[in-house]
């Protein structure tokens, strides 16, 4: 859910001048072979100003921050910073400007420790020879800055998604970035992380520094944001000030059309016991032995910190990561599953957190991907049934809307929300008694968003169990019959429906006894 | 596919360029020699092939040949076991190599390099030891087995003097259409490219990519010792010291030619055996051409190999641009 909201910041001085824009960007429109991905996009950035950007996948959001960034250069149109006309040459360049892009996925070298990483390149140095001293103490304060307590000589690799992205914002701080513009910040933190982020970002804000948000998390913008700028299909398709932002507002602008309720609250009919985890103890947290039931027909959110081990108990349950203690009982057998395919064979199935490198094999091509799971149970006598991967593909892509120009295109040149799609296809192709999705939309656009959920349900009426984790409080509030929340590896508490409230998991996410 | 075309038309470039740089070229004795290196690299070539796939590697290859190509005529002649005996011992030492560099590749999770690298040195060590690193042959005898090696098949209208298909080339169709009904038709040759591309997702797909890479492994060591069993019933007189020496550098570039990339999940078995006879043309050429000296024989070869995989790299990356953009629909 949201953090709490604080006071509204004044891009404009007490003198009533604003001031003069920051970054500019008129008419930008940038082609790629066969694609025109930006048609003429405006853009507006006044200094201290929060911006967000906004827009479903294939809009073009990415393709602009990165022209703004200098990582490629626009074909028409023009960019203007503190009022003069700039054509970039590079990232360097950019970043001499001032524009500094965070990605969603982290560029550290995780092998090297913090301070390496934040002066990575322009290490200070005394007679030719690295200052270490010196770099760790100042490494030291823009970590205080991101409010990262870790000390400088930490190595990257050993923190967290979280702490690792603090990482990267406080190395764009430590360039003076004047501009720091952030894709999907934060996708891989905790509601305390992103807190933090937050009071940064207002921080920063403050202090004249100008963000360029990107974010599916319309809550999050709604809290944050100065402006919203909406972009659909390469173009612009509205801009929003911030008084009038509001949720509907913005999926009206970012689909085009009256989106419908988001999530539908229905009453679901559960079924029997079809699942239960007796004293299961994960390799992850072996002190902590894991007990609850899933019914049939129910659709089950796990909450919890990052950290919290949500991922590993899934992990624990579909055999990946073997259980090191206890058992589980799925429809009369009882095992302690060693293997996927042990897991498999129960009916079980996992839509991973990391879709690329654990839910799909890239080069392969959409068909290939969606049989995969499928291959054992349709073969002819070790010969693949070339006839039903045909149609488990083309029935999972007319059913689940997956957009792609070929069933014979390789996964890698989707869209998030698709390559998502395949995962799934995958999966519904062995026809699960339960499903365990892990982050089922983090990184999807809206429109595939709605079309997941949708998914969701319709299997939870069909009578498939749906386990799924999410760090969007909003999803776990919105879709589960109940809640499982997690703390430090073990299961802090479940809540039924009627008490799901952003203070009730948080409570039990941070340790706390139920309200 | 497009590989395909790509290895292809080199080949068929050096082709025509050898049999115009040198007379000797398309004589029938030497299409015959050359129709058989080709058959027994192919062989090797395609055993390799597999490991490739699963994005592993093995250099052990050479020393398998010498292995079974000295230890075969050594069982026979020295300790005088029968045919059917020595075959079955040849059969089970394959087996337990392709086995153990499988385990320990993926229940101690050794590196394949590693691995086959001590391979490669471990079984010529052995081979030079039992057999006292004396020359081994069939001499005149074992005429049967002998025939697996030199013997010909006669083309109608061809008279048997003049030219013959060997047999050996009739084992690597064999061979061939096997492996690539294996690869492309079965599930297990799915699960092996799924695997090489990337191992997690495979192993989350229910996969069990363990037994698939010692299966590749197997695979490649029983192709090895095929191959050395040919190699030896073609000279008839192998030296422990040398024999079957850099085979498997043959091996790995004809299957990189042929479309393995070393990253894994992606081959053919038809680029594999036309990248073997490219190399078997290109030694042909290095040979029979005058002015080019012989013993830069490795140079050539290896500057053809890398303008071949550079060439490679730019066409995945032009294609590449194209898919990006017709996907961002």
């Amino acid at each position: 859910m949201n953090p709490a909201p604080t006071e509204p910041l004044d891009s404009v001085d007490e003198a009533g001048l604003s001031p003069p824009l920051l970054l500019e960007g008129r008419g930008i429109t940038k082609s790629f072979p066969g694609v025109k991905a930006l048609k003429g996009v405006d853009l507006k950035l006044s200094p201290g100003e929060v911006l967000a950007v906004i827009g479903e996948n294939g809009a073009g959001k990415s393709t602009l921050m990165k022209i703004l960034a200098g990582v490629q250069s626009h074909d028409e149109g023009e960019l203007r910073i503190d009022g003069q006309p700039v054509r970039f040459s590079g990232v360097e360049d950019a970043l001499g400007n001032g524009i500094a892009l965070i990605h969603q996925e982290l560029n550290l070298a995780d092998n090297l420790d913090v301070a390496a990483n934040i002066f990575l390149g322009r290490e200070p140095r005394r007679f030719g020879l690295m200052n270490t001293s010196l770099m760790h103490a100042q490494a030291s304060d823009w970590l205080q800055k991101v409010g990262l307590r870790v000390p400088p000589e930490t190595i990257v690799g050993h923190l967290t998604i979280g702490h690792q992205q603090l990482v990267e914002i406080a190395k764009a701080l430590s360039v003076n970035a004047r501009v720091l513009i952030m894709d999907e910040p934060t996708s891989s933190l905790s509601q305390h992380e992103t807190e933090q982020l937050f009071a940064v970002i207002r921080d920063l804000s403050a202090k004249g520094v100008a963000i360029v948000y990107i974010s599916h998390r319309l809550g999050e913008v709604k809290a944050l944001a100065h402006r919203v700028t909406v972009l659909r299909d390469g173009e612009n398709a509205g801009s929003i000030e911030k008084q009038d932002i509001h949720h509907d507002q913005m999926v009206r602008l970012m689909v085009g059309r009256d989106v419908s309720q988001y999530y539908a609250l229905k009453e679901r009919q559960t079924g029997e016991v079809i699942m239960k985890v007796d004293g299961l103890r994960t390799p992850h947290a072996p002190e902590h032995a894991l007990h609850f039931e899933l019914r049939s027909g129910e659709i089950v959110g796990v909450a919890g910190l990052v950290g919290a081990g949500r991922t590993e108990m899934l992990q624990t349950l579909f055999g990946v990561a073997p259980a090191v203690g206890g058992s589980m009982w799925v429809a009369g057998r009882s095992f302690t599953p060693q293997s996927a395919a042990q897991a498999i064979e129960c009916g079980l199935a996992l839509v991973p957190e990391d879709r690329k490198q654990q839910g799909l094999v890239l080069e392969m091509a959409i068909k290939e991907n969606m049989s995969l799971a499928s291959l054992r149970r349709d073969q002819r006598r070790g010969f693949l049934d070339f006839g039903s991967e045909q149609d488990i593909a083309d029935r999972m892509i007319a059913d689940m809307r997956i957009k792609t120009p070929s069933d014979m295109q390789q996964a890698q040149y989707l869209s998030g929300g698709n390559q998502q799609k395949v995962v799934l296809g995958k999966w519904l192709a062995m026809k699960p008694r339960i499903l365990l999705l892990d982050e089922p939309t983090r990184g999807i656009d809206v429109g595939a968003k709605q079309d997941i959920y949708r998914l969701m349900e319709k299997l939870a009426e069909q009578g498939v169990a749906i386990l799924f984790v999410s760090s969007e409080m909003e999803e776990i509030i919105g879709m589960s019959d109940r809640a499982l929340i997690m703390h430090e590896g073990r299961l802090a508490g479940g809540l039924p429906r009627a008490e799901l409230s952003e203070q009730s998991v948080m409570q039990l996410a941070t340790g706390g006894d139920r309200p | 596919m497009k590989k395909i075309y790509g290895i292809t038309g080199i080949f068929m470039v050096v082709f025509i360029l050898t049999a115009l740089m040198s007379s000797s070229f398309l004589t029938p004795y030497n299409m015959e020699r050359l129709i058989l290196r080709t058959s027994l690299f192919g062989i090797i070539s395609i055993g390799v092939g597999f490991v490739i796939i699963t994005s592993g590697i093995d250099l052990s290859i050479g020393s398998v040949i010498c292995l079974i190509g000295c230890g075969l005529p050594w069982l026979l002649t020295k300790l005088s076991l029968s045919m059917p005996i020595a075959i079955l011992v040849v059969l089970l030492a394959t087996l337990m190599i392709g086995l153990l560099h499988g385990l320990l590749i993926t229940k101690l999770k050794l590196q394949p390099f590693v691995v086959t690298l001590c391979g490669l040195l471990m079984y010529r060590g052995l081979t030079r030891g039992f057999t006292g690193d004396q020359t081994q042959g069939f001499g005149q005898v074992f005429k049967e087995l002998r025939w697996l090696g030199e013997g010909r098949v006669a083309l109608p209208g061809i008279p048997l003097e003049t030219f013959g298909l060997p047999v050996p080339f009739f084992i690597l169709v064999l061979v061939a259409i096997l492996a690539s009904i294996f690869l492309n038709r079965t599930i297990y040759g799915r699960y092996l490219l799924a695997l090489g591309r990337n191992e997690q997702a495979a192993r989350y797909s229910g996969i069990h990519t363990d037994k698939m890479i010692v299966v590749a492994y197997l695979i490649c060591a029983g192709l090895a010792g095929l191959g050395g069993v040919l190699f030896i019933l073609d000279v008839n007189s192998a030296q422990p010291v040398d024999f079957g020496n850099f085979y498997e550098l043959y091996a790995i570039a004809a299957a990189v030619l042929g479309g393995c990339s070393l990253r894994g999940g992606q081959g053919t078995i038809l680029g594999v055996v036309i990248g073997a006879a490219l190399m078997q043309v290109l030694r042909n050429m290095i040979t029979l051409v005058d002015w080019i000296p012989t013993h830069i024989e490795y140079a050539v070869i290896g500057a053809v190999i890398l303008v071949g995989v550079v060439a490679d790299e730019v066409v995945k990356r032009v294609a590449s641009s194209r898919q990006i953009a017709a996907s961002r629909q």
